[in-house]
């Protein structure tokens, strides 16, 4: 039920709504819980409402930190 | 794409060989999230940890510490006269006392599945003669979209409206746990969508109260190692720390639109979770300008006698204390087939999880 799918916002119309595209699949959700999303941006979406921003940047840090901070050696 | 990375099998040894190397003293970790059990036993993660490592599922399926005599009053609401009850899939099949949302359809009972509550204001307008009852389940993740669907039948004059709202917060579940001193754990696995509204600041009292590490986790493989890794190393330093591991979708604030439309609907109210009981002011009540989309205020409730299924332990599964295979139940008399109780119903629950992943070699 927590469940929310990334997407990607393709339009934005009046009212909140959205068209935005999962892997293939168009639908519109709400921007209401996130009027700040613009086009182009991927949110997480669910039950029809975008509820976060997935940002890329962030997603790098992590990765990156990620390659840097395992600097212990699996053998030992 | 950049998020495959975090699906990347070679990171995800990388982490589990930093997880053997720093777990130096045997610990157990407790999951909130039902979407985190359903990850973890697809991907076979707890096969993986270190022996000393122990994942324990929590209460976090919403459909599942749904209590039982919630659930008997919104089977109880669909034979009303009139009445369209609307609502997410897995409600439809819990058992009730008596009987489910699905075998009331059957026998009558005007029952839509919707995707948003949004479509459930939609057959509102569609249905003027009719009330459409939305039966609101659903932690901080559910909870602000379901609110916003209260304001948009308020902005569209709707007056055929209304939710059961069995909403509940998940702090206080977090409390009940360690409250009641049950199970010993060293660390809390945050929820990944729930944390996105409230924030990784909805967790610090965790180490604060109780010196307890939690780490917010996404729900790919490497996301869940990864504040694994993190758990792991708060324990061997002996640290109790709020940590993040989810920053592309979590911020410490949590999304203040959704919060603050969460919180223009909704305010605390006692709330009974199954397994636990009452615990004080977990539930979210619609607060008393929005009582006329109150289904609990408008339509009267029926009293039923409610028992939960007979042999279902559910409840000591959602508090920790077992496994889905010490019920009796569990690959014989219940399947997701034929699920006694709601944890073998919803996707998130364990028994569920457990089946399709894990135990169908009973
Ligand atoms: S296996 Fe079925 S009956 Fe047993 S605890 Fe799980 S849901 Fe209840």
């Amino acid at each position: 039920m927590c469940l929310a799918v990334p997407a990607q916002i393709l339009t934005i119309q009046d009212d909140f709504l959205a068209q935005v595209e999962f892997g293939g699949i168009r639908r519109t959700i709400s921007l209401q819980l996130l009027p700040q999303a613009q086009v182009g941006d991927y949110v997480l979406v669910h039950t029809g409402f975008a509820i976060s921003i997935v940002d890329p940047e962030e997603a790098r840090i992590t990765l990156d930190l990620l390659r840097q901070m395992s600097d212990l050696d699996p053998d030992d | 794409m950049l998020l495959d990375a975090f699906r990347d099998p070679q990171l995800a040894r990388q982490i589990l060989n930093d997880i053997h190397a720093l777990a130096d003293q045997p610990m157990t970790f407790m999951e909130f999230c039902g979407g985190h059990t359903h990850a973890i036993m697809q991907f076979g993660i707890r096969q993986l940890l270190p022996k000393g490592v122990r994942l324990l599922s929590g209460p976090g399926c919403p459909v599942c510490v749904t209590s039982q005599r919630d659930i008997d009053q919104a089977i109880a609401l669909a034979q009303l006269p009139g009445v369209i009850i609307a609502t997410f899939g897995d409600m439809v099949r819990v058992p009730g006392t008596s009987h489910t949302l699905q075998q009331a359809a059957a026998a009558g009972a005007d029952v839509r599945i919707v995707y948003s509550p949004m479509d459930a204001v939609d057959l509102a307008a569609a249905h003027p003669d009719r009330q459409v009852i939305f039966l609101g389940v659903g932690f901080e993740t559910t909870a602000p979209g379901v609110a916003a669907s209260i304001l948009q039948a308020r902005a569209r004059g709707l007056d055929n409206y209304a939710i059961l709202s069995m909403h509940k917060y998940t702090p206080p579940g977090m409390r009940a746990i360690l409250d009641a001193g049950e199970v010993r754990l060293d660390g809390v696995i945050g929820p990944g969508h729930v944390s996105i509204i409230i924030g990784l600041d909805g967790w610090r009292f965790l180490p604060r109260d109780y010196a307890m590490p939690v780490v917010i986790a996404g729900f790919e493989p490497v996301d869940i190692l990864l504040a694994i890794r993190a758990l792991v190393r708060q324990v061997a330093r002996g640290q109790a720390r709020a940590e993040n591991a989810y920053s592309r979708s979590v911020t410490p604030q949590g999304n203040p639109a959704a919060l603050a439309i969460m919180n223009q609907v909704f305010e605390p109210v006692d709330a009974d979770w199954r397994g636990f009981g009452r615990i004080p002011t977990s539930g979210m009540g619609l607060r008393a300008e929005f009582r006329a989309y109150n289904a609990a205020v408008r339509f009267a409730l029926p009293d039923v006698p409610s028992r939960e299924p007979p042999g279902c332990r559910c409840g000591e599964m959602l508090r920790g204390v077992i496994e889905p295979r010490a019920c009796p139940l569990f690959g014989r008399a219940c399947t997701p087939e034929r699920p006694q109780g709601p944890c073998m119903v919803s996707d998130e629950g364990a028994c569920a999880a457990h089946f399709l992943y894990q135990d169908l070699s009973l």
